[in-house]
């Protein structure tokens, strides 16, 4: 009991450091200087080393800057906001795997917070519950700009959220089983002896997934909620200072939870072929214990695919223009949805003549 | 013990919020506090031993349906004022009566003689996942597909509805539109207006129907 505790209390540890302490910072210099890439300017670069040092200074003028409350806000509920955008963005990751099941002093520890049997559907509930923060935070600032964000962010996500999670439904039926481990041992077993990855037979279903993920993160082409151009800054157009962070970082590990759920679903997760395992055995027959070397390794290797994406995410933004709003919920509606419908019906059928 | 810790924290708190609900006069609260009362049976589904149905009742009414009640509340900007007046004693009498119904029937089920049996625990195998799929693609093949078949229905009608009024900006645009183009001495900006206005409402009727 003693010894469980811990041990998720260590993994929880490691996830929320990571994502606090590693991804959000290096994802505000990652967009600022991948921006300033794309555009052709050098973007911060007077803070340490190629501006390394530049979200440090943004974390500290985000400490110090005046907290500001409109006068006629709805104050319980404006308060609120930031705390409902951040807590469901740092819970779902709970769910992701980072290894197989490892022996940790004779007693058996899966490599994943929690092994639910529920996993995706609820990492995808978890998920769904974000965009409270979006559309209270409109509601409670009582500002037409704010207001029209957070509509515009509950019609959206509630399109979106059918055809990711249709993609992802049809993941799960070869797999026959809802937990993210099973996703990832079938991925290993797929066709070839070191295993195959679920993008190559569900390419259509990793597109709809990643146009939703898209979505759902209110990152561009789909950040009609935040609109700058015509809604100023949309939703959180009132908030400043540190509950403006708390929406921004949120909107960032929002966007990394998402990217590990899609690297697990189509990438093979922290597996690679085979050579995650058979590194990690090596290095152990010189030092260390398996189990050590076998979560460092597996957790490098979820990190980097994460990361990957994370990069797409950028590029994505600072590549395509914004969607209007008409054309944003006729692709949810009319094209993404019946797609995802079929996808499923072909995966089954699939499925169902043995091929996958 | 634990489990009994946590039972009493949720179904309190799923009473409480339930109550806020009812009682409060901003409907935005009111919205939210449903969505407290959700989470919390959701939890309680987990003690039950269900965490299936209590991932499907977060992802689908808490994440969706909830979201859509808001969204209506917001859009109609229902004001406290306009709340308050419409709770007449007619109202209050009302609840008071059905809840006290549902009570009572709630009552006699659990009551031998009146068709309520002692209750048989739950069997683990049939909240499960594959229990559940199996029961409901089996035995509740029919009763499943019709209450798909219900359910569709209302999304026609619903569509029905809201473009059977929608349509009197356009008719009456091409009206306009046709009798500018037989009467060629008006000008050319009332044949192109009512044009742009019936394409967008046709489109916000397709979006509210699919919504």
């Amino acid at each position: 009991m003693l010894f469980d505790l811990g041990a998720t209390a260590v993994k929880l540890g490691i996830f929320l450091g990571i994502l606090l302490g590693a991804i959000a910072p290096v994802m505000v210099w990652v967009e600022r200087r991948g921006s300033a890439l794309i555009q052709d300017r050098p973007g911060p670069n007077r803070l340490g080393p190629w501006g390394l040092l530049q979200p440090a200074a943004d974390a500290l003028k985000f400490f110090f800057k005046e907290d500001v409350t409109p006068s006629l806000a709805d104050r319980p509920l404006y308060l609120a906001a930031p705390v409902l955008a951040v807590l469901p963005a740092l819970t779902t990751f709970v769910f992701i795997p980072f290894g197989p099941t490892v022996e940790v002093a004779g007693r058996a520890v899966p490599l994943v917070v929690s092994d639910a049997s529920a996993g995706v559907l609820l990492f995808l509930a978890i998920a769904s519950l974000g965009v409270y923060s979006l559309v209270i935070a409109g509601y409670a600032s009582n500002n037409k700009y704010s207001l029209i964000g957070g509509l515009r962010a509950s019609a959206q996500l509630i399109s979106y959220e059918l055809a990711m999670t249709l993609a992802v439904v049809a993941v799960l039926i070869p797999v026959g089983s809802f937990r993210l481990t099973e996703v990832v041992a079938y991925q290993r077993e797929l066709w070839t002896p070191f295993g195959m990855w679920n993008v190559v037979p569900q390419l259509v279903g990793f597109f709809i997934f990643m146009v939703a993920a898209f979505a759902e993160t209110n990152r561009l082409p789909f950040d009609l909620p935040e609109a700058e151009s015509e809604l100023i800054a949309g939703f959180h157009t009132e908030y400043s200072a540190m509950r403006f962070a708390a929406f921004f970082m949120s909107e960032y590990i929002a966007m990394t939870t998402l990217s590990a759920l899609a690297a697990t679903l189509f990438f093979g997760g922290w597996s690679f072929f085979g050579l995650v395992e058979g590194a990690a055995r090596t290095v152990a027959g010189w030092f260390g214990p398996f189990w050590l070397w076998m979560g460092l390794f597996g957790l490098g290797t979820l990190l980097l695919k994460t990361v990957c994406f994370l990069g797409l995410f950028v590029w994505v933004r600072w590549t395509f223009p914004r969607f209007r709003y008409d054309q944003l919920m006729r692709l949810g509606w009319k094209v993404l949805l019946p797609l995802a419908l079929a996808n499923v019906i072909v995966v089954a059928a699939a499925t169902l003549a043995g091929w996958l | 013990m634990i489990e009994v810790a946590i039972f009493a924290i949720f179904a309190a708190l799923a009473l409480a919020s339930a109550l806020v609900v009812v009682l409060h006069r901003n409907p935005v609260y009111s919205t939210m506090s449903l969505v407290v009362t959700l989470i919390s049976l959701a939890v309680l589904f987990v003690l039950l031993g269900a965490p299936f149905i209590a991932a499907l009742q977060v992802l689908i009414y808490t994440g969706a349906i909830v979201v859509l009640f808001l969204f209506v509340v917001m859009l109609l900007n229902i004001g406290r004022e306009e709340i308050g007046e419409q709770r007449g004693l007619v109202q209050k009498g009302a609840a008071v009566v059905g809840a006290g119904a549902l009570l009572v029937i709630v009552g006699l089920s659990y009551m031998e003689g009146y068709g309520g049996a002692e209750l048989a625990p739950l069997d683990e195998e049939l909240v499960s996942l594959t229990g559940l799929a199996a029961e409901l693609f089996g035995r509740y093949l029919l009763t499943f597909e019709l209450v798909g078949l219900l359910l569709l229905v209302a999304v026609i009608a619903a569509t029905v509805l809201a473009a059977r009024e929608r349509p009197a900006v356009p008719t009456v645009g091409r009206d306009l539109a046709t009798a500018a183009t037989l009467e060629p001495g008006e000008d050319g900006l009332v044949s192109e207006r009512p044009d742009d206005e019936g394409d967008l409402a046709g489109s916000a009727g397709v979006a509210g129907g699919a919504g």
